[in-house]
């Protein structure tokens, strides 16, 4: 396959950052779209050009490093799908590619298609968690948790705070990612104590972070890699809500 | 005369670590406020570290190059984790999970280590539940149970295929609380570079910011290395891309002695490598072989799809060779029989170089159980595949799709193509009973260290290992370390010791970035792999790994001679973070083969080819072999062995049988 890219390429932080076009040939479908990019960067190297700069880290779809933008979709065409494991089957050859980093606020770009999502680390460390110290809680099994909870709880906490949510959402927002966790705790006996001061907490420190609102439009689930459902949205509104009825 | 003491406690096996805890020295809490650790590596080993030694009251520094300390690589694994809990009622014990660690390590790990394991996996699994990891439970609400290979009970604890991502932001949570406190200082993107040693004890460590490029000098009153393994000398392999050794290396050249370096763990079921171009391999979770029947056409070079070959031309190696563990024979079992079928010409696939791993007998298999449940009399077979796949796509949903990602093909369809692939790695730096180096003041905790594996890891054995070493060891052996520590102030970082390692430090990344070569750092490190896969990798003999390593050492020349790396040092430079761990790969990769050399036996993962039964199994030679190699380095190609003799007082070393 023969492709166009059309890379953001930006030095640091600081910088103002510009597309560069860059002609790629001779990649085969069976690639995957981050090994297209090894392919380019050793072929920058060998020009003894700059490398391109992007996040990657276990190439299966589950530590949340990856993070492009392409073709204005985060992690590209396939649905419920990192960058890292989308493969070039999923492109035509002759096709011209534009790859951009995550674009928002609370995402600063650090170079190329790199950002800062530290702000996320942040929100879960205002409240994500259960306030448990090691040390001997009790058997695992005291508490029965309904299979229906623990799934639902379960499919909350498979988000990989990846960003896609906040890249593809028109107001930058984090509710899906701050929804997920809180979601996942509010639905298990072991997240009761907190529940309301969490919500809170968490709901506090993303404002900060400057995310925006939640409008309801949904990208944020159509896009993330995990299918993290906007019901989850729905349920961190209620609890949002309830904690502040409360206070 | 040995330079190694081991420490481990005296009296009965099974009241050791019960009579050390009561008795180990404590730190006052008012002194923990004063001491301050550094922990290297934010995944199970180093989250749960640094989140219980904060809690403590410890001062915590905590370093990752990720961007953040959740995606650390234990978030990767998939399939569970184990604990004697005996949920099941199945006859699982302590003592058991003891001794299936001991038999599958191939009677080559440290008993009182792998007791003592044994001991804290069952607090492991409350802890975890305590924080909220939504483990699978079965409809009564209580825990759910797998198998996994090398045992015959259902101990394995597990999140879908996720085990790991729920276990680690689990770890991650905890530790994120202690920040949000204050009492962790998270230093992400941050790369641990070398180890500061003041008065023979470690200090402190040298890190470079990768971001900006500046290197930073951090004290601390000991340092912990929870940096994972080193299967990235082998450039494929199912690590991360960052993964590297760099960390474990340099406290290595600083006087920490290296265990059994060339006990590598190759992965029976990974997708096969499809092309030059590949990155990496994937994995397909062991939890798998619960389910999945592994088989190769009984005829060589059949051309035939999977599905047009009937049952009885199929070939269940596994079943066939080892009737009592069949499909869940350990990993190094099941990785030497692939590779026999593969090299004589059963293999599958366009590479020939892959085996099945087939869903539909047990597809159909809960089907009707489904039909059962459900009271649905003479479902046709079409109903029954239907039924059957629900549950099965329950149990490893997440796992079809990846497979279906990265090959196009639905493994409901046709059956799974896999191979062997590097994992794990059971070595590392070589750590005493408390879990610390031969630097004292230095630990080294989960997969960095040596300690519990022996030649090989049972499946859901690295997740135990990782949050037993942080949650439940470190908090209690560190004591015995810093009690003796307390009068000691922090160490100012303008130290010479400090200023010293630093310029050393600046003079290694001033030389690469000189070199201006022509070759790219992957160019090096993909031969590297290549040497090391063909040479030490499943099968290994004299010839093979002498060549190795001087075909290494040529290598190693040609690197600092010709590495071309792009951009500045005063920046981000993904290259020159590269170049720094290649570079330690190629020193490490000539040990790994030094020591496979020098162990004259099969053993676990290490398989000699000049040393196997007639029935091509492993064959240890306990009278020479029975100890733990530990490497001390001399010079850039040059180390001392030392050897800790392992004495085995309730487990008799038998040949491992599985069948």
């Amino acid at each position: 396959m023969n492709l166009t890219l059309k890379v953001w390429r930006q030095k640091n932080e600081k910088d103002k950052g510009a597309f560069v076009t860059y002609q790629v040939d001779g990649i085969s479908h069976e690639m995957s779209f981050l090994e297209m990019f090894d392919v380019l960067n050793e072929r920058l190297i060998q020009k003894n050009e700059e490398p391109i700069a992007f996040d990657h880290d276990c190439r299966e779809g589950i530590c949340g490093m990856c993070s492009m933008f392409i073709n204005g979709r985060a992690h590209g065409p396939w649905t419920r799908t990192t960058v890292c494991q989308l493969h070039m089957r999923a492109f035509k050859d002759g096709e011209t590619i534009v790859i951009e980093p995550w674009r928002a606020k609370g995402f600063p770009v650090l170079k190329d298609l790199m950002v800062d999502r530290s702000a996320f680390d942040r929100i879960i460390a205002a409240g994500g968690f259960v306030s448990v110290n090691t040390g001997n809680p009790q058997d695992a099994n005291c508490l029965p948790v309904p299979k229906h909870d623990a799934d639902e709880s379960f499919s909350a906490a498979s988000c990989i705070g990846c960003g896609a949510c906040v890249a593809s959402c028109k107001n930058s927002s984090a509710m899906l990612f701050v929804a997920a966790k809180v979601s996942q705790l509010a639905l298990l006996p072991q997240g009761q104590v907190e529940r309301k001061q969490r919500a809170l907490s968490m709901v506090a420190q993303m404002d900060a972070e400057g995310f925006g609102n939640c409008t309801n439009t949904g990208s944020c689930e159509a896009e993330c890699p995990k299918g993290v459902s906007l019901t989850h949205i729905a349920r961190l509104n209620r609890e949002y809500l309830m904690a502040n009825i409360a206070e | 005369m040995t330079k190694l003491n081991s420490k481990i406690p005296e009296g009965e096996l099974q009241t050791k670590w019960t009579k050390y805890k009561s008795t180990v020295p404590l730190v006052n809490p008012s002194n923990k406020l004063n001491i301050e650790i550094i922990v290297v590596g934010s995944g199970l080993a180093g989250a749960s570290a640094a989140a219980s030694l904060a809690e403590l009251g410890y001062k915590v520094k905590c370093f990752c190059f990720q961007d953040s300390p959740r995606r650390a690589h234990s978030i990767a694994a998939q399939g569970g984790i184990n604990a004697a809990k005996n949920y099941q009622n199945d006859g699982d014990s302590v003592y058991r999970l003891f001794y299936d660690t001991i038999k599958g390590g191939d009677y080559r790990a440290r008993e009182a280590n792998v007791h003592r394991l044994a001991e804290v996996s069952s607090a492991i699994i409350d802890q975890c539940v305590a924080q909220g990891v939504p483990f699978a439970r079965e409809y009564g609400g209580y825990l759910d149970n797998r198998s996994f290979g090398g045992t015959q009970v259902q101990r394995t604890f597990y999140a879908a295929g996720q085990t790991g991502q729920q276990l680690l932001l689990g770890a991650y949570s905890a530790l994120a609380r202690q920040i949000g406190k204050g009492s962790v200082t998270m230093h992400t993107r941050h790369e641990m570079l070398d180890v500061v040693i003041i008065d023979g004890k470690a200090r402190g460590i040298i890190a470079r910011d990768l971001v900006s490029g500046k290197l930073e000098r951090h004290f601390g009153h000991a340092v912990l290395l929870c940096t994972g393994g080193y299967g990235n000398v082998f450039y494929l392999s199912t690590n991360a891309m960052g993964c590297n050794a760099t960390a474990i290396w340099k406290a290595h050249k600083k006087g920490a002695f290296f265990g059994n370096p060339c006990y590598t763990q190759i992965h029976p079921t990974c997708i096969p490598v499809s092309g030059d171009h590949q990155s990496k391999l994937t994995l397909m979770s062991e939890s798998l072989r619960n389910d999945g029947r592994i088989w190769v056409p009984k005829a060589k070079g059949d051309t035939r799809k999977p599905n047009e070959i009937p049952e009885e031309e199929r070939d269940y190696y596994l079943e066939r060779r080892y009737p009592a563990f069949g499909n869940l024979v350990p990993r190094d079992v099941a990785s030497r029989a692939a590779k026999e079928r593969c090299d004589a010409g059963y293999g599958v696939g366009a590479s020939k170089m892959a085996v099945y791993l087939d869903f539909a007998f047990n597809t159909l298999r809960y089907g009707q159980i489904e039909a059962n449940k459900h009271n649905i009399h003479n479902p046709s077979k079409e109903e029954l595949v239907k039924l059957g796949r629900e549950v099965i796509k329950e149990k490893y949903g997440n796992l079809f799709e990846m497979y279906e990602k990265i090959t196009g093909e639905n493994p409901f369809e046709v059956p799974m193509r896999i191979y062997p692939a590097v994992h794990y790695t059971m070595g590392g730096l070589w750590v005493d009973y408390d879990l610390m180096t031969t630097i004292p003041g230095m630990y080294a905790l989960g997969e960095a260290n040596f300690s519990d594996h022996g030649a090989n890891r049972l499946g859901a054995s690295a997740l135990m290992q990782g949050l037993a070493d942080g949650y439940f060891v470190i908090p209690y052996t560190i004591g015995s370390y810093l009690s003796t520590d307390i009068r000691t102030k922090a160490i100012s970082t303008d130290h010479p010791a400090f200023v010293e390692t630093e310029k050393k430090v600046q003079e290694q990344i001033d030389k690469l970035m000189h070199i201006k070569g022509t070759r790219s750092v992957d160019h090096f490190h993909k031969q590297l792999g290549k040497i090391m896969w063909d040479k030490c990798g499943m099968g290994r003999n004299e010839k093979g790994l002498t060549a190795a390593i001087s075909e290494i050492s040529t290598l190693r020349e040609e690197f600092w001679k010709d590495v071309r790396i792009p951009g500045g040092q005063d920046e981000m430079n993904t290259e020159l973070e590269k170049a720094m761990r290649v570079a330690d790969f190629l020193e490490l990769g000539e040990l790994m083969c030094k020591d496979a050399l020098h162990r004259k036996e099969s053993c676990g993962g290490h398989f000699r080819e000049e040393y196997q039964t007639e029935e091509g199994e492993a064959k240890r030679d306990d009278d020479n072999f029975t100890y733990a190699a530990a490497w001390e380095f001399k010079n850039v190609g040059e180390w001392e062995l030392n050897k800790e003799d392992l004495n085995y007082q309730v487990v008799h070393p038998s040949q491992r049988s599985y069948k």
